[in-house]
Order: structure tokens, then C-alpha cells, then sequence
């Protein structure tokens, strides 16, 4: 006869799940907000921003700490193990999503008060689509949702081209006027950080992957491969 | 009654491809009731095999199958075979003395006998008629054993005067001193503390570069731990024990093919 025994564990297991949901909005909050204050040129809200990152970063170590708890204690197998491993690596994958947001915070002191040198359109559509994608793996990892964990990384693409196209655009710019130089390349920083923040979201999906299967993929990166700069 | 030659293992080797023992088809009955149910598994040669379980799956049966032990039991029989050397196991023309003096058993509870610590390990090499040195003997049992740093001053003091722990490596020197190609451990560690557990886990590794092991382990993490294969059996709606899945042990405990396998170790049932 079939029992369920262990609900003790398996209410830890749901609850890490859900902090690992919890802090994946807080993530997904702060990419938007690093993007709707450069927008805004808020410095006072991005140095806020810079701030509160010690609260996503507070998140990960609380949930590593406790996922390691769970596995000395536990000792979980199998489907169990793969999901508190992929636990441990999507909050460090979250963490240095937020690290990207703070860094756009970061630009949005440098640049101050000063005019932005074009609207911005696009990086703010970079921020919507990896935010989406985000909240997307988040459900994947839920629900163990392996077709949606393969179809996010897709996304990434549509990513990767708009940065191409925002660089495009700042060369232009720069070539038109050296004073956009300083400003250019902020941009282009911002927009570099939200290009990351889509390749870690095809992290997280391989995680789910693995998760759901016990089998290590590696999402492959159609697009062209953007510039590169170096991180934030 | 015909021996199992040791000149069959090299023959055995070269043909098989290194299993050292395989059950084809294998089921025990004890009188009308059947403990395990048509049992394929090959054993490789000089690795860890564990077999888990839920209590009444077989596994004992199955462990105590591989060296003739059910024998003992009345109104056992078996239908199968067991293959070991090439030959069948439970041939007509097999002693089942040999086959337990080639597959030697540690059993849950430290059973040494009530004698000295050196007649505890040359007592079954004598009887299988040793003639070398066996002071010799002993020590290198006992060393295999990792118990001769422990006991080299006191060879003459019982068996019984040893902790627990010390007792069941006692009973592994008995075991190795014969000389067997396989040692079948029923819940080696089940009566020790945490400790001497380790030591007879850390002492399995070292047995295995010589021979092949079998353990039956209620302890999943000790399977996890000290096993390079990992055989679950589960009985079937008749109660016969069945094997659900068999592979390498880091597989099985970390993506398990089957449901039931996946629901066993993660404690999904009881």
C-alpha cells in the first residue's frame, strides 16, 4: 500500500520553492524599476534601487542556507536532489540578475540630470521581454513545465537582437557627435546588463531541465552572438 | 560431490566478461510461498552491489540465495538458476558446502564464536584443510579486516570480549581467511553505532580491490554511500519480491529510470 511519508520534507521542499518564486519577483521587480528610473533619470530612486539589492542578496543566502540545512538533514535522492541543486543554482543565477538591475541603477547616477541622448524604446523592451521570460521560467520551474523551459531560451534571441540594434544606434550617435561617447556607452552598459539578464534566464531554464529529466542540456545560442562588453 | 575449481575462474572471466555471480530467472519459494520472483542480475566482479528494499521484498532471500543459505531453510526450494564459475549453483552435482566456502557470508549480528580471536579466524581454514602457516594466515585476515592493530596483542583472548563493531570485522577476518571470491553482507552494520559503521563501510572499499561484495542495506544512504551498484526490489501483488531496477549506484540515487524506484528512495512510500 501506497503511504505518503515524509510530509515534514516535502513541505520544506514546496517552501524553498516558494522563496526561490519569492525572490524571483523581487528580481523581476527590481529590472524593471533599474529601467523605468533611467527612463526617469531618478537618481534618488536608483540609489534606493542600489540599495535594496542587499534584500536579494539577503534572499539567497537565507535559501542556500536552508537548502543546505534541507540536504544534511534530508538526505534527498533523486528527483528531490535535483530540484534542491537546481534550487542552489537559480538563486545564484536571480542574484546576479539583480546585480545587472543595480548596475543600471548605477548608470542612472552616472548620466545625473543630463538629457538622454535618444528615447529610450528599446532597452525598456529588453527589460519587458526578459522580465517575461523570467516570470516564465519561474513557472516552468513550478510546474516542471519541460516544454516551456525549452521554449523560453528562444526568447533570448529577441534579446540579443535588440541589443545589436541599440548598439547600432549608439555608434551612430557617437559618430555623429563624440560628446554622445560618455552617454553611449552608459547605454550601451544598460543594455549589455539586460542581454545578461536573458542569458540567465536560459540558465535557469537548463536548471529546470535538468530538474525535471536528471539530463545536463545546454541551451544553444542561435542568434548572432552580441558585442560583448565586460559585465557590470 | 564436484568442487568448484578455482582454474573455472579464469575460464569464467575470459567468458563472461566480469560478473561474478548472476541469477537467471531465480525465484525462492518457501513451501507454497514465493519470495522472490524470477530474478535476472549480473554481479560485476570486484564491485560493491547493494541490494534495497522495503522490509518482505526478498532481498535477504535473494543475498542468501547466491551462496545456498535458503538450503537451510525448510521447504525451500528454488527455481532458476544461480551462475558462478560458469556453473550452476544449485546443479545436482554441486556441494553447497564449497559453494558457501567460495561465497562467504557476514551476517547482521556479529557471530563469532565463543573461542579466541585467532580460533575465530583460523577455525575455517582448518577445517577446509589449510596446511600453509596459518599464524601467517591470521594476521593477514585479520589485517584485510583492518582489525589486526587492535587485537595483535590480545589473539588470545575470546572473540567475545571485542566491542561490536570489532566482533563483525572479527567475523569479515573469519570470512576472508577461506579465501572466498565473494562475500555477501546481510546488514553488516545494522547492530553498530555510527562509528564503526564508517569502519566497516571504509573496510568494504578496501575488500572490493579482492573481491566481490553483496550487501543488503536498509540504510539507503549507506547503499548511496558504499555501493557502485544498486539493485531495488519491491514485492509484487503476490508478495513475491521482484527486481525493479538495477544499475550504478550514483545513476539510481540521483535519476532513477523507474516510478517506483524514485518513490522508494525519495521516501514518497512506506
Amino acid at each position: 500500500m501506497m503511504v505518503v511519508v515524509r510530509r515534514a520534507f516535502i513541505q520544506e521542499l514546496q517552501q524553498l520553492q516558494d522563496e526561490v518564486l519569492a525572490m524571483a519577483d523581487m528580481v523581476e521587480d527590481a529590472l524593471g524599476k533599474a529601467v523605468a528610473l533611467l527612463k526617469a533619470r531618478d537618481v534618488w530612486g536608483a540609489q534606493r534601487l542600489i540599495a535594496d539589492d542587499r534584500l536579494i542578496n539577503q534572499k539567497r543566502f537565507a535559501i542556500e542556507a536552508e537548502t543546505l540545512a534541507c540536504i544534511a538533514t534530508q538526505q534527498p535522492a533523486a528527483g528531490d536532489l535535483r530540484t534542491l541543486a537546481a534550487v542552489l543554482e537559480i538563486i545564484g543565477e536571480l542574484e546576479r540578475m539583480g546585480d545587472y538591475a543595480k548596475g543600471i541603477a548605477r548608470i542612472t547616477l552616472m548620466i545625473g540630470g543630463e538629457p538622454l541622448i535618444k528615447p529610450l524604446l528599446d532597452i525598456p523592451r529588453m527589460a519587458d521581454i526578459a522580465r517575461e521570460m523570467l516570470h516564465q521560467s519561474m513557472d516552468a520551474f513550478i510546474r516542471r513545465d519541460l516544454e516551456l523551459a525549452r521554449a523560453i531560451p528562444e526568447r533570448d534571441d529577441e534579446v540579443d537582437n535588440l541589443y545589436n540594434q541599440v548598439y547600432r544606434e549608439l555608434v551612430a550617435l557617437i559618430l555623429n557627435d563624440p560628446r554622445n561617447i560618455d552617454q553611449a556607452n552608459y547605454l550601451l552598459w544598460a543594455a549589455h546588463n539586460l542581454e545578461r539578464a536573458a542569458d540567465r534566464v536560459s540558465n535557469i531554464c537548463e536548471r529546470v531541465h535538468f530538474m525535471v529529466t536528471g539530463d545536463m542540456v545546454e541551451v544553444e545560442d542561435k542568434a548572432e552572438a552580441p558585442r560583448q562588453l565586460p559585465a557590470a | 560431490m564436484l568442487a568448484l575449481k578455482p582454474a573455472d575462474t579464469t575460464r569464467y572471466v575470459s567468458s563472461n566478461g566480469g560478473y561474478a555471480i548472476e541469477a537467471h530467472q531465480l525465484s525462492v519459494y518457501y513451501g507454497n510461498f514465493r519470495a522472490i520472483k524470477d530474478i535476472n542480475l549480473k554481479v560485476q566482479r570486484n564491485k560493491i552491489t547493494a541490494l534495497i528494499g522495503p522490509s518482505g521484498c526478498g532481498k535477504s532471500t535473494l543475498l542468501r540465495a547466491f551462496n545456498r543459505m535458503n538450503d537451510l531453510v525448510p521447504g525451500a526450494h528454488v527455481e532458476g538458476e544461480v551462475r558462478f564459475l560458469g556453473r550452476n549453483i544449485y546443479a545436482p552435482n554441486i556441494d553447497p558446502v564449497e559453494v558457501r566456502r567460495r561465497i562467504g557470508m557476514v551476517f547482521q549480528k556479529p557471530n563469532p564464536f565463543p573461542k579466541s580471536i585467532y580460533e575465530n579466524v583460523a577455525w575455517g581454514a582448518r577445517i577446509n584443510g589449510f596446511r600453509g602457516n596459518m599464524d601467517e594466515l591470521v594476521e593477514q585476515s585479520l589485517r584485510e579486516a583492518a582489525l589486526w592493530d587492535e587485537v595483535k596483542d590480545k589473539l588470545h583472548q575470546s572473540g567475545l570480549s571485542l566491542s561490536g563493531g570489532q566482533q563483525q570485522r572479527l567475523c569479515i577476518a573469519r570470512v576472508v581467511a577461506v579465501r572466498p571470491e565473494i562475500i555477501l553482507m546481510d546488514e553488516p552494520a545494522s547492530a553498530l553505532d555510527p562509528i564503526a559503521t564508517l569502519k566497516i563501510e571504509e573496510l568494504m572499499h578496501e575488500l572490493a580491490r579482492d573481491y566481490t561484495i553483496i550487501i543488503v542495506t536498509h540504510n539507503m544512504q549507506q547503499a548511496a554511500r558504499t555501493s557502485d551498484y544498486t539493485a531495488f526490489l519491491l514485492m509484487d501483488e503476490d508478495r513475491a519480491g521482484i527486481l525493479v531496477e538495477y544499475g550504478p549506484t550514483h545513476q539510481l540515487f540521483t535519476n532513477p529510470k523507474d516510478k517506483r524506484t524514485e518513490d522508494y528512495i525519495t521516501g514518497r512510500f512506506g
